[in-house]
């Protein structure tokens, strides 16, 4: 019976290939999370305020993010203004 | 030269108090003089895995707080020379614990002459862990082959990573050693369970054990006397190899497969 299984076993996917391909996408999505500096929120709450002085803005209708492209670290800022400011 | 060792995980029932224990009693039957702090303020457990839990007068929070000297509160050992606990309090919350108390604790017992400081940190990422680490100067990563463990270790990596004393200083990371523990070579072979090699493919931490899944743990907590000591016991050298390769020494890795007894067992037998 024992034999059984494991020829079976050999056949579909072992769970613990599964378990490692799943945890090698998501770790190396949470480092890649991880590695954003920790004065983003705090900078994006006063660049809000900035602009609130001047445009009635929707506090999530700001979004910063850093990436990295050809080499370079870019700071990316995407305002979306309203209607009829 | 004193080193700080840093018992961690993130997830929580993986083995970390029972690592502490196994570890620090086998560093001081090496001959150093040891002590292992038990963070988990409010959760004491140390206490009854190393069997000292009817000596507990004052713990650590007392000596934090200014309520007791470290004298007092440090628990001799009955069984090892040179091994001393101190035990979390039962009734504090975490709050109870600062970043200056915990650095004065750890300063003290640097200055008493002891060699080796083993923190046993609670589960979780919050502030009791980070607390248990800070002041690492190296780390047990205590994992089972287990996906959220593995996440959770991945965490735990990150933090001791960024948010350590020797990491905010800029100064040289902290030494990190993986600890595998549940380790269960049947079910890897059949491919339910993740291999050593894939948590360290995984975590990239290098191995410094891997402690197979044991009856005699629970057995060694029943009785309150850490498994290291239980000589006949496949944990028990699992770990004293941990604490050989800790010290430097170059022993190869046991208790990775199975026996052959237990493979034409799995194959032939019911
Ligand atoms: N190698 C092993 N084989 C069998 N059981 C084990 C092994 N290691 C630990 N255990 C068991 O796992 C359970 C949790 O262990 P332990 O208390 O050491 O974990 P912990 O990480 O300190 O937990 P917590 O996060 O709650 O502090 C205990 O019941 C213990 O007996
Ligand atoms: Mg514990």
């Amino acid at each position: 019976m024992a034999l059984l299984d494991y020829l079976i076993g050999q056949r579909k996917k072992k769970s613990a290939n599964v378990a490692k391909d799943r945890l090698q996408i998501l770790l190396a999505h949470e480092r890649s999370e991880r590695n954003t500096p920790d004065y983003l929120p705090k900078m994006r709450e006063e660049i809000l305020a900035v602009i609130s002085k001047y445009v009635d803005i929707d506090q999530d209708k700001l979004q910063i993010s850093v990436d990295e492209a050809d080499g370079f670290e870019v700071l990316e800022l995407n305002l979306v203004l309203p209607e009829n400011h | 030269m004193s080193r700080v060792v840093v018992v961690t995980s993130g997830k929580g029932g993986v083995g970390k108090t029972t690592t502490s224990a196994s570890f620090s009693t086998g560093l001081a039957l090496k001959g150093y003089k040891v002590a292992v702090i038990d963070f988990d303020v409010g959760l004491r457990n140390l206490d009854l895995i190393m069997g000292c839990e009817r000596r507990v007068v004052y713990d650590f929070v007392n000596v934090v707080q200014g309520e007791a000297s470290l004298q007092q509160a440090l628990i001799k050992d009955k069984r090892v020379p040179n091994l001393y606990i101190l035990a979390a309090s039962q009734t504090r919350d975490k709050d109870a614990l600062t970043l200056e108390g915990v650095e004065k604790v750890i300063e003290d017992l640097k200055e008493a002459g002891f060699d080796y400081i083993v923190c046993d940190s609670p589960a979780g990422i919050e502030k009791g862990a980070q607390l248990a680490l800070y002041f690492a100067d190296e780390a047990l990563i205590v994992t089972n082959p287990e996906v959220s463990s593995v996440r959770d270790s991945d965490r735990i990596l990150g933090i001791l990573q960024a948010k350590s004393k020797r990491a905010e200083n800029g100064d040289a990371p902290i030494v990190e050693h993986l600890v595998l523990t549940r380790y269960n070579p049947a079910r890897v072979e059949t491919g339910e369970m993740l291999s050593v090699e894939d948590v360290i493919d995984l975590l990239s931490v290098k191995l410094l054990g891997a402690i197979p899944e044991s009856e005699d743990v629970l057995n060694a907590s029943n009785a309150g006397s850490p498994v290291v000591l239980d000589e006949n016991s496949a944990a028990a050298q699992a770990y004293n190899d941990v604490v050989d390769r800790f010290l430097g020494e170059e022993i190869e890795h046991r208790f990775l497969t199975v026996e052959k007894k237990g493979l034409f067992k799995k194959l032939f037998g019911k």
